[in-house]
């Protein structure tokens, strides 16, 4: 027995020395642009990522080649159940084995930075529309990696500044107590006094949570005009529809989300969401074109509407093959991204818009409050406009991220 | 179950077991020339996580609802260490397991004093307790967890920063993982364990110091788990909440059961079917959850032995039918 198992032993030690050379590096492009869309088909992103944003990169493709003569363009799209090693997994399979030449949208903050790392070791192209983490144009910066729709930075920016400017000047916010819920907290606290605004108090809720009463309660007895919502997904949800059972809207407080997403209000009815004021990169009901798409888009997708997210899967890729077809290649990952950042950027639902050295890509963004159901005169018709955040202030200054690009 | 264990200890099986083993590990050398091994990796690192976990259940009888607490926090340590400490490979995955545990010897001794649904729910209990201190702990990075770990060179010599090498690695430490377990098991120690799992008053009525070898299992386990951990934040270059989650505890109960509990090979076979499932079927999107339902459902509705489990007990029947009439039937299960 026990010459077997040192046998064995034996087998593995020298298995050790013999694997020693690594994967020969990728080839130059194999005729086909292969595009792969990696984010949540089935849990709670899956609404504004999913199958969504599958069909907005088809889309993309579809109208390139109608505008212009294209080679072969694929698409194919995977699951990352929110879990990084899944998600990492997916990605080395995808650039490894079978030939994906860039990965687009990939919600949940902790997939994206996994992806971002593989994407800058195998030199290919990421396009970050779903995930929020401002750090992926910051510290976790790449030379293969434009981040494309909004950031916490942006949100938490727009919605505290625009809000203050109308006269929302004392807030009180309900954080969630984890790292993610500070930072957005912090961030948020920090332009509100900037502005000339007050934070009166705070409360930080266990993360994830159900019952927000006791804290909703600390917030209404606070006084404060403006009640900031520092957290995300579900917590959101609970968080507003108890606001509303306890009639805080009513009350004359309004809510700020920092993260919400125009499926949150769909999910929650206006009835509840109504007054809620947040920030979006887009809307579907702005413009012609972007009516048209979101008409599109919904005969294909049971009826529901393009959020930001799934709009930027359709501006990044669209973006991403004019660059390719400028460079007349898509072997070279950081090239192609560099062209990306050199060539100024203009599709039909985010107009004009450049990318920035640390690859952020900067557009305007707007403050949209919710309509109350009487003002609602169809389906998605969700959003008033209230204000325009101009490109130059949405997005944080180029100096202050700390991204090894910018010089 | 009796007759598994009565079987086991006996020669034949030793060698049948070994003779699979050598096998396996055979395959698995050569296995990367026709499978990704960045997913045979991962099959690995969760075989080895699954097959320690087995240990506890399988033959000590302790259904432990916590596990993830060892795979996850292990895995946190290894990458830190590395990562931020500039630990060298070796050291990381030793710290991270060393780690594993103590923590395995803290939450033991707590946890032993209960038997059933209790000691499930003390386990269950202490693990919620671990995955609250990780998101909250600035050194695990919150929900983005610690992410960009470096591969070092192995002992400062072996380049592992290609993925075929680094699989080798992984290989030699998943054999070595396996084989500690087979000798736990087949050891006069593992005897008693089975012992405890059949009958514990009688155990404790023999002298046994019954706690004194639970506890011995339970860090045992710990550790490998730990190990089991460390090595995948090697693979993924990441350590994350998705591994200290009790999801995660509750997806090894489920690859022990899917592959057989109890059997040696049983939760290999498990971990195989779960996170190729989970890999392959990427592209389904939401039906990746359905499938998972449907595997578990058919597994304990049709084969409750699992997979392995009931390719021995066919075995078994097959054997028995064979040998002399008079002897005593096997116990059906």
């Amino acid at each position: 027995m026990k010459t077997k198992s040192m046998l064995l032993g034996g087998l593995a030690a020298a298995a050790l020395c013999v694997g020693t050379t690594g994967h020969a590096s990728a080839q130059m492009s194999d005729g086909v642009i292969k595009i792969g869309v990696l984010n949540d088909q089935s849990g709670t992103y899956a609404d504004l990522s999913g199958q969504g944003s599958v069909f907005a990169a088809r889309k993309a493709v579809e109208d390139f080649c109608k505008a212009q003569k294209c080679e072969k363009i694929e698409v194919v799209f995977g699951d990352h159940q929110n879990k990084p090693d899944i998600g990492a997994g997916v990605a080395r399979r995808w650039y490894d084995v079978e030939q994906v030449d860039m990965i687009v949208d990939t919600p949940t903050s902790s997939v994206a930075f996994a992806v971002n790392q593989i994407t800058r070791e195998k030199n290919k192209v990421f396009l970050n529309s779903g995930a929020g983490a401002s750090d992926l144009t910051g510290s976790a910066c790449s030379p293969n990696l434009v981040h494309w729709t909004y950031d916490t930075w942006a949100l938490a920016h727009g919605t505290g500044s625009a809000i203050v400017k109308q006269g929302g000047k004392s807030w009180y916010f309900l954080t969630a107590d984890y790292a993610f819920g500070h930072a957005l907290e912090r961030d948020t606290a920090a332009v509100v006094e900037k502005m000339g605004g007050k934070v009166v108090g705070k409360v930080r809720h266990p993360f994830p949570a159900q019952d927000f009463s006791s804290f909703l309660l600390q917030a209404q007895a606070s006084k404060a005009q403006v009640i900031g919502l520092a957290n995300a997904g579900a917590d959101t949800i609970n968080s507003i529809k108890q606001a509303s059972e306890f009639g805080i809207v009513q009350g004359g407080q309004k809510l700020a989300g920092l993260l919400v997403f125009i499926t949150d209000v769909h999910a929650l009815g206006l009835k509840t969401a109504q007054g809620l004021t947040f920030t979006e990169a887009w809307y579907w009901d702005t413009s012609d074109a972007n009516r048209a798409f979101a008409k599109e888009f919904a005969a294909a997708n049971k009826g529901n509407y393009p959020t930001m997210v799934q709009a930027g899967v359709y501006s990044a890729v669209m973006h991403y093959l004019k660059a390719v077809h400028a460079l007349g290649s898509d072997a070279d990952g950081a090239k192609v991204v560099a062209k990306m950042k050199e060539m100024p950027t203009d599709d039909k639902l985010f107009g004009k818009g450049t990318i920035r050295a640390d690859g952020r890509k900067i557009h305007d963004l707007m403050l949209v409050e919710v309509k109350k159901p009487e003002e609602s005169k169809g389906p998605w018709d969700y959003h008033k406009v209230v204000a325009t955040i101009p490109a130059a202030e949405a997005f944080r200054p180029l100096a202050e991220g700390g991204c090894a690009l910018v010089k | 179950m009796t007759s598994t264990s009565r079987r086991a200890s006996g020669g034949a099986g030793r060698n049948v077991d070994l003779i699979v083993f050598a096998v396996l590990v055979a395959a698995l050398l050569v296995a990367p020339l026709a499978v990704y091994p960045v997913l045979l990796m991962k099959v690995l690192c969760f075989a080895l996580f699954a097959c320690a976990f087995n240990l506890l259940i399988g033959y000590g009888g302790l259904l432990s609802f916590g596990h993830a607490m060892f795979f996850g926090f292990a895995a946190y340590v290894s990458g830190y260490t590395v990562k931020t400490w500039g630990f060298s490979t070796e050291l990381g995955i030793l710290a991270g397991t060393a780690v594993a545990a103590a923590l395995g010897l803290v939450a033991g001794v707590i946890a032993i004093r209960r038997q059933g649904i209790y000691f499930a729910m003390v386990t269950l209990a202490l693990a919620q307790m671990v995955f609250f201190f990780c998101l909250q702990a600035p050194f695990t990075g919150g929900e983005d967890g610690i992410q960009a770990i470096p591969r070092r060179p192995l002992f400062g010599l072996v380049d592992i920063s290609g993925d075929l090498s680094l699989y080798y690695v992984v290989l030699a430490i998943f054999a070595a993982g396996f084989l500690i377990i087979w000798r736990t098991i087949h050891s006069p120690f593992g005897q008693v364990l089975k012992a405890i799992r059949e009958n514990e008053a009688r155990a404790v009525s023999l002298g046994y110091a019954v706690d004194r070898f639970k506890l011995i299992a339970f860090v045992l386990s710990a550790t490998l788990a730990g190990l089991a951990g460390a090595t995948k934040a090697l693979v993924f270059q990441l350590a994350s909440l998705t591994d200290v989650t009790w999801q995660m505890s509750g997806e090894v109960v489920l690859m022990t059961l899917v592959g057989g509990m109890g059997t040696v090979f049983g939760p290999i076979v498990g971990a195989a079917v779960i996170v190729v499932m989970q890999n392959t079927f990427t592209g389904f999107g939401e039906w990746v959850l359905v499938a998972q339902g449907c595997i578990f459902v058919l597994t304990v509705l049709l084969f409750r032995r699992g997979i392995v489990g009931e390719i021995v007990a066919i075995a078994r029947r097959r054997a028995a039918a064979g040998e002399a009439v008079g002897r005593e039937a096997p116990a059906g299960g």
